[in-house]
């Protein structure tokens, strides 16, 4: 049996499972370096799915259903900023607001629309992305080794695949060599400082919730016009969660986040390669028990194997200029 | 004639109901040390805060070098050349000391040229000045005195020409403090203008050569430093004539009620602190523990009051034993057994600050008669009772109900003095009593701890302010490293013979 191309299909569902996971991560993560806890990662997910499907069915182009969702993100990350920030409420709380009325409006809106509750429409292949072969990569499928990371591993994936990849560097450049980046990790250590410095920390959060809700729109509309071809109920099945645990994981920082989102990428892609597989002595493995291997491990990582994951020292406190 | 530098007219702030700052007139000159002295609370701090543009004043104008200027945010004081030492550090604990620096004032979107320049230039201030910085090391790595190097060459790089500095020396050591004063007076000499608020008038005396007092939110008066002298700081800063020497008795000592026998006690880092200490005191004694911040006192009052774990040795109340390596009375037994504690940190041992006053006046005895019958709170009494000791050790506001936080340090003092003196304990434990405290409530604190005295408890005295361990103790022991390294009986000890021992030198 060649074991080589299972290898590489499991590696290519990798790659392509962490995909929201990463764009989750690294939108959590502006909001939480400048002290805005983010727990709404999985509603915004959500609202990004629907969003994303609904405008591509209506307008006919992925694209603009991908502008749309980053529209309705920032919208709901502005509403967690008016509320958290502006207001000083409690950000947990309006985090689980954003959360649970996402559930509820996606599902009532599909039915309100199309009929049927949670479910929008399936996309023509003009309305959602397809896969993108990478040129020569029909060519060089038959070099030995090149072949299989080249035109196995690396090609054929949805767009938001490869963004996913190019945009970590990105928010590590930005997060650590820029002043922006300088001030962002400042307002959520000690904002008091950053307002002594004649910055506003206000701006600088809604700022950073900003980008937090441009990048989560990307994980949505990868699971609504990409993987899928169309929205159904509760599609985002506690990525976002998950997400903001590999933030923990990863200590807030893009690199390990990264490697985070891909180990629970990658656990993910092997459960669902394990069921139905039988082991030699021990049998079939019933499906709950692999399908429970993610959230095992995201447990098993968060309590003990990490050590102490600092967080950013403001992170949940609304500034209050002291008295 | 010097020219002012900073003209503030006619400056009014209010908080609400509270009006801090009431019709403030300022002139400072340039190239000076002027001081700005005032009890807690005076409006000091709000009156900087607003010359560094954190709030807005609701009336007034102020002038920088005659020319008036509009105050958004610290943005527009900063580049009016005013820059200010925070009395907490505006810094980023996980940043090194040049990201700290040029945080807000980076000049540049990616880091490169601009950086490396402020490298450059922040080097060579660090040699004008003698500040001796490094660079590039994390600030949580720093001392506290190294830190506020740090905020002082910030305001430097930023291009100050007045410094302001909210009570720089409340957190040093002596030694630190010198340090402060050199840098302090080699900016005078480059003909910056320093504003110094404060409580401590030995600061004032020593290092300004004008001095405003504030009292209730006003300006009350202005004067050379050479012009006036302690008593009549005191005086303006109180309001009415103020004791800095306490007049006490001769001590009456009766017998032993406690004692520590070769007390070795570890940290939560499991670091032993406390160094096979012993020693006694007697009823009718205060016994001051004198010795710089972190040589053990905290330890050993923790391990004393039955909030810390004893590694080695035992101690004694009225010979028995309440506390050895195996066993160890918690608070509660403790206190019935007639110790009272003062703990050192009153905002995070001493009181539940978001509580009203009236329950934190009782806490501890909540459950006794008359506060509580069966379990059930008793608010009338509670009451009575909380109006009748405010008044006895006045407590300002006089309103029970108050939350506690708003209080100002001095009152809640009062506050626990008053609930841990009202049993007449045999042994009070007492940590930094004045903390933090103005000077009006000092004098007060001080006065009690003498009367319990004469009624005849013991004292310990944990104290880092000399000043204070002298004028109350009757004997003195100095700890340094975890050891007691000297006793002295308080009649024949000078400064100079305590700084050395808590030097660890004598």
């Amino acid at each position: 049996m060649e074991i080589l191309p299972d290898i590489a299909s499991l590696i290519n569902s990798t790659l392509r499972i962490s995909t929201p996971l990463i764009f989750a991560a690294m939108a959590g993560l502006f909001a939480e370096r400048s002290g805005v806890i983010d727990f709404g990662l999985e509603g915004k997910m959500l609202a990004a799915a629907f969003v994303a499907a609904v405008g591509s069915y209506y307008f006919g182009s992925p694209w603009l259903g991908l502008i749309l969702a980053m529209i309705a993100c920032v919208s709901l990350s502005m509403l967690h900023g008016f509320a958290s920030v502006t207001h000083k409420g409690d950000q947990v709380v309006s985090c689980v607001a954003i959360n649970i009325l996402m559930i509820g409006l996606t599902t009532a809106l599909a039915a309100a629309w199309f009929g049927q509750a949670g479910l929008t429409p399936t996309l023509s292949d003009e309305q959602r992305f397809l896969e993108i072969t990478l040129p020569f990569a029909d060519a060089l499928r038959d070099v030995p080794i090149i072949g299989i990371i080249y035109s196995d591993i690396l090609s054929g994936h949805y767009v938001f695949v490869y963004l996913a990849y190019l945009c970590v560097p990105i928010v590590f450049w930005i997060v650590f060599k820029t002043s922006f980046g300088l001030r962002l990790r400042a307002v959520g250590e000690n904002p008091s400082a950053v307002d002594t410095a004649g910055i506003n920390v206000f701006t600088m959060r809604y700022k950073a919730l900003m980008i937090n809700g441009v990048l989560i729109a990307f994980a949505g509309a990868h699971l609504s016009t990409a993987v899928n071809a169309n929205f159904f109920r509760e599609m985002s099945a506690g990525r976002g969660y998950l997400a903001l645990a590999a933030l923990i994981f990863g200590k807030w920082h893009p690199k390990t986040a990264l490697i985070a989102c891909l180990l629970f990428g990658f656990t993910d892609a092997l459960q669902i390669r394990l069921q139905g597989v039988e082991l030699p002595a021990i049998g079939t493995i019933p499906v709950q028990l692999i399908q429970a291997i993610p959230y095992v491990l995201t447990v098993v990582l968060l309590a003990g194997f990490v050590g102490k994951a600092i967080a950013p020292n403001a992170i949940g406190q609304p500034y209050v200029k002291e008295r | 004639m010097v020219s002012p530098i900073l003209e503030l007219k006619n400056i009014n702030k209010s908080f609400g109901h509270v009006q801090a700052n009431k019709n403030i007139n300022l002139t400072i000159k340039k190239g000076t040390i002027h001081g700005i002295i005032g009890e807690n609370g005076a409006g000091k701090s709000t009156l900087m805060s607003i010359v560094y543009g954190l709030y807005q004043a609701d009336t007034g104008s102020i002038n920088v070098s005659g020319k008036e200027i509009k105050l958004r945010s610290p943005r527009d004081s900063i580049e009016s050349g005013i820059g200010m030492v925070h009395q907490h550090f505006m810094l980023v604990e996980n940043f090194t000391v040049i990201e700290n620096i040029v945080l807000g004032f980076e000049g540049e979107f990616v880091f490169g040229k601009k950086l490396e320049k402020a490298k450059e230039d922040l080097q060579k201030l660090c040699e004008t000045y003698k500040l001796n910085i490094d660079l590039d090391s994390v600030i949580s790595d720093l001392s506290v005195g190294f830190r506020q190097r740090v905020e002082i060459l910030k305001s430097l790089y930023r291009g100050a020409e007045i410094f302001i500095l909210d009570e720089p020396t409340g957190v040093l050591t002596p030694q630190e403090v010198d340090e402060l004063f050199k840098i302090l007076r080699s900016l005078k000499e480059e003909g910056k203008t320093i504003v110094l608020i404060t409580h401590k008038l030995n600061e004032i005396m020593d290092l300004t050569s004008e001095v405003s007092v504030m009292r209730q939110g006003e300006v009350v008066g202005h004067t050379k430093t050479t012009d006036t002298n302690k008593e009549k700081l005191a005086e303006m800063m109180v309001g009415r004539s103020v004791l800095l020497r306490l007049n006490k008795a001769e001590a009456k000592l009766g017998d032993v009620v406690f004692k520590v026998e070769n007390l070795t006690v570890k940290d939560d880092l499991d670091v032993t602190r406390v160094k096979n200490v012993n020693f006694e005191i007697r009823s009718g004694e205060i016994l001051g523990l004198a010795g710089v911040t972190g040589n053990g006192q905290t330890e050993l009052l923790e391990a004393l009051s039955g909030i810390r774990k004893v590694e080695s040795g035992a101690i004694y109340l009225n010979d028995e034993k309440i506390s050895d390596k195996d066993n160890l009375l918690d608070p509660r037994e403790l206190k019935e057994k007639g110790l009272a504690h003062v703990p050192e940190d009153r905002q995070r041992m001493g009181l539940v600050t978001d509580f009203k006053a009236y329950e934190n006046l009782i806490f501890g005895y909540h459950d006794q008669e008359p506060y509580s019958k069966s379990s059930i709170l008793r608010d009338g009494d509670i009451l009575s009772f909380s109006k009748k000791v405010m008044e006895e050790y006045d407590v300002r506001p006089r309103s029970p109900q108050l939350i506690t936080s708003n209080f100002s340090g001095g009152n809640q003092q009062k506050i626990i003095l008053s609930r841990e003196l009202n049993e007449n304990p045999k042994i009070l434990l007492v940590g930094q009593p004045t903390r933090g405290v103005d000077i009006g409530a000092i004098e007060f604190i001080h006065q009690r701890l003498i009367d319990m005295r004469d009624k005849g408890a013991a004292i310990l005295l944990v104290s880092v302010e000399l000043d204070e361990v002298l004028s109350l103790s009757d004997r003195i022991l100095v700890m340094f490293d975890g050891n007691i390294v000297g006793e002295r009986v308080n009649k024949d000890v000078t400064d100079r013979d305590l700084g050395l021992l808590m030097a660890g030198v004598a």
